[in-house]
């Protein structure tokens, strides 16, 4: 029993689970899931799906913030994959031919992979931190997106690029196959391979990983890499989904959003250990949150409140310092005033 | 060394995101028979800005006898504020003005007036005390919401129905006047609000809250309001994913009528539209000539927005300009 609760992945999962459990006892449909035809239909699956994108730019982030970086760019570039994909769709001939649809979202993540590049050059090689390399980006980026579609919102009619965030493959949304399968290589990369203790050792001690052997430039140079693909892989289910490349509101804070992800499933900003589990569970609890407001119907003027003080909350309740305290606390009621705390005092000064 | 090339890389792709949106056709105020007009926009960040450039660019052509010297300050205050100060040091003849945000005009303002230079504002207005611009033309949003309410009322006040809203970004005069105008129309009718959120004026946006609307209440929705185009036809997806059918099992309203929210009105997937119009130009032109032949002007010319049901929208679709 003390070992869960000592386990790192304990309180980000109980902290999903309140929340779905909140939702369920308001509006008990929230769990339900009806079929209808062939797909299945239902607040979880909502969930399941539009969490991709999140997902997808929440991986890169996880990898990123291991090397001590940040990514701030992955809602620019969301925005750039998708305007460069919708105008090829919108140029094309034959907008319903799945070469189409291939050939524009290939460019499209390529396009990504080249910013992420990019940001990882001026961060690796250049030595620019990384909070200010990839700001570039994120304020550029939407201009490139702007250029790119001509100022105008780019939509367009294409029935295999629609697939992609609403097609549905055997009953599930075929979004959530894409978010399953980029966790799935993820994870194998970094951690059936040494690369995952790499770039680990990277973020905990650059110069000594360095001293060690560590090639710590290119891995972090791959860490932008990745994460500017994966954001441009996000950025094509963004347009999917919506059948439109708005350079505005594309992605627009999603970098806020996967940085929280992160931090809730247990990594921490300074870099170093990260875990992917942990990612997946924050960015469902970030997901589960969003429905949350429409589905307890938080009036819109306070939604943003709402969340920051969920949020808080979560953070809180996952705090082992603060469970620490709260538990000692408990713990010297329970002895009553009486009782010396000297020893207790003293592992708090050992500490 | 590593800092210099840091520096110039920064500096290089900060430039690129600059010289995206503003360009300028430089112009001095030659005698060659036409009026010089300075034109502050405030960038592009929409469809519906587009088309108000567009307009204004068509109404102050050489052939009406005006010449424009165009500037769009990519939503940004100061840069609108130095392109009328430069407007103001060109000396040109008259200087209209988009107003990104209400406040902190009365400076630049007071220099044109002091320049001898008259002021007409367009579509946005300012704080600044009315004597210092000669005229404003623009568009009354709670007149949207309440000519979509009236609709809505006319069609659906006489028996209980349940609607849902699509609100606009929080805190915009958009959303805040069109859900004014809106909840009047539509005040002591059987109408029943089930419920209200944002949708942030985007798509993404009116497709997620959609979603959760139909989790909440199912076919229990029987008309959706959207602030504007492009919420709604992210909640057409929505609906449509519910198994439901959209202009029929819940009936739409919108306000904008830009190019998708007509077609998908002409598709009978929207069931009416109330026309928020950018197509401002003449008028405006017309206010100038006015200003400058010492005529007196109204200090408001509110530009009266029409409204579209579905057969309007098949006929108007092929010849409308945005």
């Amino acid at each position: 029993m003390k070992r869960i609760f000592k386990h790192r992945m304990t309180w980000p999962i109980i902290a999903l689970l309140v929340l779905v459990l909140v939702n369920t006892i308001a509006r008990p449909s929230f769990i339900s899931v009806t079929v209808q035809g062939d797909k299945l239909y239902g607040p979880i699956i909502d969930i399941l799906r539009n969490s991709a994108p999140l997902m997808l730019v929440a991986l890169g982030m996880t990898i990123v913030i291991a090397t001590r970086g940040i990514d701030l760019s992955v809602g620019a570039i969301m925005a750039v994959s998708g305007a460069v994909a919708l105008t090829i769709i919108e140029g094309s001939p034959a907008p319903d031919s799945l070469a189409t649809v291939m050939i524009a979202a290939t460019a499209g993540v390529l396009v990504a992979l080249v910013l992420g590049v990019w940001n990882g050059f001026l961060v690796s090689v250049v030595g620019i931190q990384p909070i200010i390399a990839t700001l570039v980006l994120m304020l550029a980026g939407r201009g490139i997106a702007l250029l790119i579609t001509g100022g105008f919102i780019t939509t367009i009619n294409s029935d295999p690029y629609k697939f992609m965030a609403q097609g549905y493959l055997i009953g599930l949304p075929f979004a959530l196959f894409v978010s399953i399968a980029a966790v799935i290589a993820v994870a194998l990369i970094e951690r059936r391979t040494a690369l995952g203790v790499l770039t680990e050792a990277v973020g905990i001690n650059p110069e000594a990983s360095r001293l060690a052997g560590v090639r710590s430039r290119s891995i972090i140079w791959a860490a932008y890499a990745v994460s500017g693909l994966l954001a441009g892989i996000a950025g094509i289910l963004y347009s999917s989904n919506i059948m439109a490349a708005d350079a505005n509101a594309a992605g627009l804070y999603i970098e806020l959003d996967a940085i929280l992800a992160v931090v809730l499933g247990g990594t921490s900003l300074m870099g170093g250990k990260f875990s992917i589990a942990g990612t997946v569970i924050g960015v469902f609890t970030i997901q589960t949150l969003k429905s949350t407001i429409t589905f307890l119907g938080v009036p819109p003027a306070v939604s943003p409140l709402f969340l920051a003080i969920v949020v808080v909350i979560v953070v809180l309740v996952q705090s082992p310092q603060l469970r620490d305290r709260l538990s000692r606390a408990v713990r010297r009621v329970r002895r009553g005033p009486a009782t010396p705390t000297l020893t207790d005092s003293g592992a708090e000064a050992a500490q | 060394m590593k800092k210099i090339l840091g520096g110039l890389a920064v500096v290089g792709a900060l430039a690129l995101s600059l010289t995206g949106c503003t360009g300028t056709t430089g112009g001095d105020a030659a005698d060659d028979g036409l009026i010089t007009v300075g034109f502050a926009q405030t960038g592009s960040e929409s469809g519906w800005r587009s088309a108000n450039t567009e307009s204004m660019k068509a109404a102050f052509s050489e052939e009406n006898g005006f010449k424009l010297v165009f500037n769009a300050a990519d939503n940004k205050q100061e840069a609108q504020i130095a392109a009328v100060r430069s407007f103001i040091n060109q000396g040109v003849d008259a200087i209209v003005i988009a107003p990104i945000t209400v406040d902190g005009w009365d400076d630049v303002l007071t220099e044109a007036k002091d320049a001898g230079i008259p002021v007409i504002l367009e579509d946005r207005t300012v704080s600044a005390s009315e004597d210092l611009y000669a005229s404003w033309v623009g568009l009354d949003f709670q007149k949207e919401g309440h000519t979509a309410g009236e609709w809505a009322a006319e069609n659906f006040g006489s028996e209980p129905t349940n609607l849902v809203v699509l609100e606009g970004t929080t805190g915009s005069s958009a959303a805040l006047d069109r859900a004014t105008g809106f909840a009047d129309a539509i005040k002591g009718t059987s109408i029943n609000v089930l419920d209200s959120q944002t949708g942030d004026f985007t798509r993404d946006g009116g497709k997620k809250v959609m979603e959760g609307f139909l989790q909440k209440y199912g076919s229990d929705i029987q008309l959706l309001f959207a602030h504007n185009d492009d919420m709604g036809l992210g909640a057409l997806d929505a609906i449509k994913a519910a198994g439901l059918v959209p202009g029929q099992d819940i009936k739409i309203v919108t306000i904008d009528a830009v190019h998708d929210g007509m077609q998908a009105l002409a598709d009978g997937e929207f069931n009416y539209i109330v026309e928020c119009n950018p197509i401002l130009g003449e008028k405006v032109a017309a206010v100038v000539k006015a200003v400058l032949a010492g005529e007196t002007v109204d200090k408001a010319t509110i530009v009266p927005d029409g409204a579209f049901t579905q057969e309007d929208a098949v006929e108007l679709l092929p010849t409308r300009p945005y």
